[in-house]
């Protein structure tokens, strides 16, 4: 034990870099997600058949294929599309549109749940549409989102994992390092897969806080 | 760009993307056969008077749920032989992935058991069953049938989950992908190939379980 502790300090830069790259990749990977589901979403739901089919084609292929794949995917073959991205860009590119696929469905199934006549609703007062959206479907159809986004966003942590093996330096892959150095598996996995289990419980407590607040009074 | 396509390597190669597509899916298999039974085991627990057993079994869900797999594989390959449990590759994945599976599962189960109404559960008391009877012929297959979407979903995800074996060279698709890209430099046309396998035989597995929806329609 005073041998972990000891090499425990040693790492605590290591792994404190790990954990803030983690949290920045997350954050920034469900912000830029959120966002792209969200036009994805309305696009779905809204949208004229030209518009919807190749957002529905883009949806189901980035759905069917592994995040693995993804990432390996897009570290590889944007540099022959011309842009070329360091291995954190090309990861934060894949968990993008990832979870962006995934809200997309999930914002669109929220939508569809509201009833056509609100929108009625929201014509016969005068309303255009992009009000209409925000002012009347938007606001109910969050109290559905809101539980699946937060599962979303803790899943998206656990697949930042994922880039460890892209070579960006995250939590798992500093853990790698250390481990590589000083061979005790055993007590640094445990503690690795413990701070992603705390960084999780964190989402989950605020997520349930957001769902009560969003919640029918 | 000045990349010209070469399909060659990956026509010569395509014995391996199938070998290592046929890989995936029986680990997958594998896992959610074990994994469908732990789920079984959790969720039917939950339903028992004492407090006790729902306690574990959230205990368990909420870990591996809020756990990363690459993580668990890892621990699990790199880890678990340091307390003297070693495991093969191919055991120690299918051992992850089904805890893994096990705690989704158990969430599934639950949720269909919820969904059994309750006066059919009067009914089977009322005929005089016992509880093993009552779980095996009238719960279990109501339960079966309002969870095979979500338990569809489960499956497909845990397949797509199989790429992660790559990571401790297993060789199903991904590190077959993963080799001939570093063998030829053919990179475009191994990702794609990788991609499209893996999206075709997701949409056949999301379409067969269409058709067994079909087949058992909802009470």
């Amino acid at each position: 034990m005073e041998h972990f502790l000891q090499e425990l300090w040693i790492a605590r830069w290591a792994l404190a870099q790990g954990l803030l790259l983690t949290v920045e990749i997350s954050a920034a990977a469900i912000l830029c997600g959120s966002l792209i589901g969200l036009l994805a979403g309305i696009g779905l739901t809204y949208g004229k058949w030209l518009l919807r089919l190749p957002i529905r084609a883009l949806v189901d292929c980035i759905r069917g294929i592994p995040v693995l794949v993804l990432i390996l995917a897009s570290f590889y073959l944007l540099t022959f599309a011309g842009i070329n991205l360091t291995a954190v860009q090309s990861g934060l590119f894949a968990l993008s549109i990832f979870c962006g696929a995934h809200m997309g469905e999930i914002i669109r199934g929220a939508l569809q749940s509201i009833p056509a006549t609100q929108i009625d609703a929201g014509r016969a007062i005068g309303l255009t549409f992009p009000r209409i959206l925000v002012y009347v479907l938007l606001p109910q159809a969050m109290r559905q989102i809101m539980p699946v986004w937060v599962n979303t966003g803790a899943e998206l942590v656990k697949a930042s994992t994922l880039l460890s093996v892209i070579g960006t330096g995250e939590l798992l892959l500093r853990t790698q390092e250390i481990v590589g150095r000083n061979f005790m598996t055993l007590e640094f996995y445990a503690l690795c897969g413990f701070l992603y289990f705390l960084i999780n419980s964190v989402i989950e407590r605020l997520g349930k806080f957001a769902s009560r607040r969003f919640a029918l009074q | 760009m000045g990349y010209t396509f070469q399909f060659g390597v990956i026509e010569a190669n395509f014995d391996h993307f199938l070998y290592g597509l046929a890989l995936g899916l029986a680990l997958a298999f594998a896992a959610i056969l074990v994994g469908t039974f732990i789920g079984l085991l959790c969720a039917f627990a939950t339903m028992a008077k004492a407090p006790l057993p729902s306690r574990l079994v959230g205990i368990y869900v909420s870990a591996i749920r809020n756990t990363p797999l690459l993580v668990i594989i890892l621990f699990v390959y790199f880890a678990l032989p340091q307390a003297g449990i070693r495991l093969g590759k191919l055991e120690s994945f299918v051992f992850s992935l089904a805890i893994y599976a096990g705690a989704y599962l158990t969430e599934v189960f639950r949720a269909g058991l919820a969904g059994v109404p309750r006066g059919v559960i009067d009914a089977g008391r009322a005929i005089g069953l016992t509880g093993f009877q009552l779980a095996l012929y009238v719960i279990s297959p109501i339960m079966w049938r309002n969870c095979l979407p979500a338990l569809g979903t489960t499956f497909i995800s845990l397949f797509k989950d199989t790429s992660l074996a790559a990571v401790i060279a297993i060789p199903e698709l991904t590190y077959q992908a993963r080799k001939l890209n570093t063998e030829t430099f053919r990179v475009a046309e191994a990702w794609a190939t990788a991609s499209v396998l893996y999206l075709a035989t997701c949409l056949l597995i999301a379409a067969g379980l269409r058709q067994l929806e079909r087949r058992f329609p909802k009470f």
